[in-house]
């Protein structure tokens, strides 16, 4: 439905600002995540199932994460006392709305009464299988090499980097 | 085809998510934000292969998906190496500090 | 023998070439030989030629001599092709046979130099190109002739190079020509379009049925030929140069500017007088010019001290007798004077050569005097030479000249009273300098004394040249004195004859009473104030009008002051303000704008990350817009 869709798409919007104008990392790395959900509900509405999976699963789940992992790991916001940002309420104003929001699409949407009155044509994962593996047989070998690639260079990059540092040359 | 979302609303979405992204890489320093603000651009452009291949009712949409988000992630894992690299070198995250492209 | 013609200017040339060449290795006596041989040759030719020219004349009283065709474009055919009639043959006699003798005087004069074998090259070059000039049937070839007697004359003004002032003279000439010479080219063009050729005698026939008489077409032709012969012989108003050519060595100013370059403007009127015909605007002109120039040159000769400045002015006082001549119609009295003055005036430069040599090269004649004892064949021939200039009656060739143009000048239509009067004062003026010359520098107290007397070489030409001053006029004498008229009844073979108006009864001998008393008065004036009576003379110039009349002559009567602040002073400026020229400035504005744009474009290379992502950002953008807009 389009209010559906509007919203939705409202909240990913609003999120992906939100996530480019925060200053804190990890903020704006959950409003990220915020976004990365809605985007994932819009593919849903738009009968992509299959694609709103792999979005939350491996966008919002392991890219994401990754991202925490180099944070954490780089102690970026180590000059800023968390303690302070969590006893502001005003903090939790931005999240919340659009958190509740989503949640109560997600609600709306997967409760069973209003189901039906979607005429949307729905591809479903078995679709996108036989296609993967038959015309884009080929990407599928590239996507993975260039996977394997990806995987190879991070390693490697990474193996010689020596333990990590602050900014006055203390290790971590 | 899918009559409920005209494709426009889905791609102008994905257009507007795009601008965003890109406002982002411009307009932040450190790289951390600049690599965030990377992925939602992709994301928006995954957005609107989606959109796209629902309009037209086939799988190639959601296959291009697949695609787009392989390269996502061997990107991430290749860009977050490299960053780490940076904040070895450097000791912060700072953009302006790889000035070394001078001409 | 008429086919040797091409052997008259041709001498000459190889004696430049051998010189050119091969002069430094030369010893003085054969550099003497090989300047001198190929001009008495050419002399001897000339004489050959002319001889059997008098006594068998071709037909039309012309032959030509075509060696070959200069240029072939569409219509316009030069060719070098040679021209003898009476005129050229005057022409050439006076020129070979001066030139001769003044080339002998100058193995003498110029023996101490260390140029000696350059200046025979040069004069040669002279000659030759002169030759040429006379000779040419065609305009372009009396052009080519009339460059190559002006870049002579350049060089041997400046032959003392070292010396600035003599470059400066010798530039100042050479520009002041050239402002004639452009408008000689200009003229030549116009003729061109107009008439389809440059030969002479065919374009004048082509003119006399094409042209309008009076038409703005003949005369702006004319015109223009008159700014050529106005700069190369040194009239008004082209007439600043003559003066200062005097820094050149004294053979040179006897030949070039004395004899014959300056005369070449008188030539090439009297060769072309069809189109002056044609255009009696201009005709009057050149009259008018001729009458000017010579009060002007006379007042200014009367004041001078360097004796070669007297000598100078007094050639341009002599030629404005011969435009003179020519504006009035009388085309062969112009001539006759011409080659009386070329006698007269080349002994008067000679013998103040040797006074000059002979007192250590000082030229002012108030540190003479007394020189009639002690250079005694100078002080006779000088006397000649004087008298010829003042125009003595019946001993000198100089009275039959200068008579026969102002009696001319007053039968003539185109002359009338004042240019008569004009003409008459002149020669009053011209009696009074040239004697004022004659007995300041001859008589008195000797102020310095001679070391050495002249050699031979130098005094022969001399006595050789008093001979024509004074009996040359015997080939054309008065009516009144039932001479036979051989001058004009051979020249006038090739000029027109005189158009007299018919003159009241008597007016001839009252005419002629009226000149005697004019040269003779001005000798008695001279003898009066500079010999009798001095303290009068000096009195009257110490007077302010004396002084400010005497400064006013002396820089002849302002003109260089007057051209300096009217000409040459802002186009200095100009030149100057534009030393950085224009057009530079583009190619260089160019060159200013690429090298801007490289720097702006270099900030774009700044090295930071975010300024290249913002510029690739911006660019898709930019791009996005294109294809969406267009």
């Amino acid at each position: 439905m389009n209010m559906l869709f509007i919203i939705t798409g409202a909240v990913a919007l609003v999120s992906a600002v939100m996530t480019v104008t925060r200053s804190n990392a990890i903020h704006a790395l959950l409003y990220m995540v915020v976004s990365l959900l809605s985007v994932g509900m819009i593919f849903y509405i738009l009968g992509a199932p299959f694609a709103a999976a792999l979005e939350v699963i491996v966008y919002a789940g392991a890219i994401m994460v990754l991202f925490v992992f180099v944070i954490m790991m780089l102690n970026i916001n180590r000059s800023r006392s968390e303690e302070k940002q969590w006893i502001r309420p005003s903090a939790w104003t931005g999240p919340v709305i659009l958190t509740l929001t989503l949640a109560t699409e997600l609600v709306y949407a997967l409760w069973p009464g209003t189901n039906g009155a979607f005429p949307i044509l729905v591809i479903s994962p078995v679709e996108v299988g036989i296609s993967l593996f038959g015309p884009y047989l080929l990407g599928v070998e590239l996507a993975s090499m260039l996977l394997l690639a990806g995987l190879v260079g991070a390693y490697h990059l990474a193996h010689h980097i020596g333990p990590a540092r602050d900014r006055e040359g203390d290790r971590l | 085809m899918n009559p409920a979302i005209p494709v426009e609303y889905g791609l102008v979405l994905a257009g507007l998510l795009f601008a965003t992204g890109l406002a982002g890489v411009l307009a932040r320093r450190d790289l951390i934000f600049m690599l965030l603000s990377l992925e939602i651009m992709l994301n928006a452009s995954g957005l609107a292969f989606v959109v796209a291949g629902a309009h037209w009712g086939t799988a190639d949409g959601q296959v291009m998906f697949i695609f787009i988000l392989a390269v996502t992630a061997a990107e991430v894992a290749v860009g977050l190496a490299l960053l780490l690299w940076f904040h070895h070198m450097h000791q912060g995250l700072d953009a302006d500090k790889a000035n070394e492209m001078r001409g | 023998m008429f086919d040797l013609l091409w052997l008259i200017p041709a001498l000459p040339f190889t004696a430049f070439g051998v010189l050119a060449l091969f002069g430094s290795r030369l010893t003085r006596s054969a550099a003497a030989i090989a300047g001198t041989l190929p001009v008495a040759v050419s002399a001897i030719v000339a004489f050959i030629i002319s001889a059997q020219f008098i006594a068998a004349p071709p037909v039309g009283h012309a032959y030509t001599q075509t060696l070959r065709t200069w240029v072939q474009v569409g219509g316009f055919n030069p060719a070098v092709s040679f021209l003898l009639d009476p005129l050229s043959i005057v022409m050439v006699l006076v020129i070979t046979f001066v030139s001769f003798l003044i080339l002998i005087y100058s193995t003498r004069f110029m023996a101490g130099d260390d140029g000696f074998a350059r200046f025979f090259a040069y004069m040669n070059l002279f000659v030759g190109s002169m030759l040429v000039l006379v000779l040419a049937e065609d305009l372009l070839l009396l052009y080519l002739g009339w460059e190559g007697v002006g870049l002579c004359s350049y060089l041997l003004i400046g032959f003392w190079y070292r010396e600035e002032e003599n470059a400066r003279s010798a530039f100042k000439a050479f520009l002041v020509t050239r402002i004639g010479d452009a408008s000689f080219a200009v003229g030549l063009f116009l003729i061109f379009h107009s008439l389809g050729t440059l030969n002479i005698q065919e374009a004048m026939a082509r003119a006399s049925q094409q042209w309008v008489a009076g038409s703005a077409l003949a005369t702006a032709a004319a015109g223009l030929l008159l700014g050529g012969a106005v700069g190369k012989s040194a009239q008004l108003p082209l007439q600043t140069w003559l003066p200062d050519a005097m820094a050149g060595p004294t053979p040179v100013s006897a030949l070039i500017h004395a004899a014959t370059m300056v005369t070449a403007g008188v030539y090439l009127i009297a060769r072309t007088h069809v189109f002056f015909e044609l255009a009696p605007v201009m005709q009057h002109m050149v009259a008018i010019i001729g009458a000017a120039t010579l009060l002007i040159a006379g007042t200014s000769a009367f004041v001078q001290r360097d004796i070669k400045r007297i000598l100078a002015y007094s050639t341009m006082s002599q030629i404005g007798y011969m435009f003179l001549a020519l504006g009035a119609g009388a085309w062969m009295a112009a001539m006759f004077h011409f080659m009386i003055h070329a006698f007269f005036k080349a002994l008067l430069f000679l013998g103040a050569g040797v006074i000059i040599q002979a007192l250590h090269e000082e030229h002012d004649i108030f540190s003479m005097g007394g020189l009639k004892e002690q250079l005694p064949v100078t002080f006779w021939t000088f006397l000649i030479g004087c008298a010829s200039l003042s125009a003595v009656p019946f001993v000198t060739g100089g009275y039959y000249s200068k008579d026969l143009i102002l009696l001319e000048v007053w039968n003539s239509p185109q002359g009338g009273s004042l240019l008569f009067i004009a003409g008459l004062a002149g020669a009053l003026i011209t009696s009074v300098y040239s004697f004022r010359l004659f007995f300041i520098v001859f008589f008195g107290e000797p102020n310095i004394l001679v070391k050495k007397t002249s050699a031979p070489a130098m005094t022969v030409p001399l006595v050789i040249l008093a001979v024509p001053a004074v009996i040359g006029g015997l080939v054309e004498m008065p009516g009144f004195f039932g001479a036979p008229h051989l001058f004009s009844r051979f020249v006038g073979n090739a000029l027109p004859g005189f158009k007299a108006l018919s003159p009241a009864p008597g007016t001839d001998l009252r005419l002629f009473v009226l000149s005697c008393m004019a040269s003779l008065g001005g000798i008695f004036l001279a003898y009066l104030m500079f010999l009798r009576k001095p303290a009068f003379g000096k009195r009257l110039a110490d007077s302010t009008p004396g002084r400010l009349a005497h400064r006013f002559f002396l820089a002849g009567w302002g003109f260089d002051r007057v051209y300096d602040v009217l000409i040459v002073e802002p186009f200095v400026r100009l030149s100057r303000m534009n030393k950085d020229d224009v057009l530079d400035h583009i190619s260089r504005g160019i060159a200013w704008l690429v090298s801007f744009m490289h720097g702006l474009l270099g900030l774009t290379q700044s090295g930071s990350l975010r300024w290249y992502a913002m510029a690739i950002a911006t660019g898709a953008v930019i791009f996005i817009g294109m294809v969406i807009l267009l």
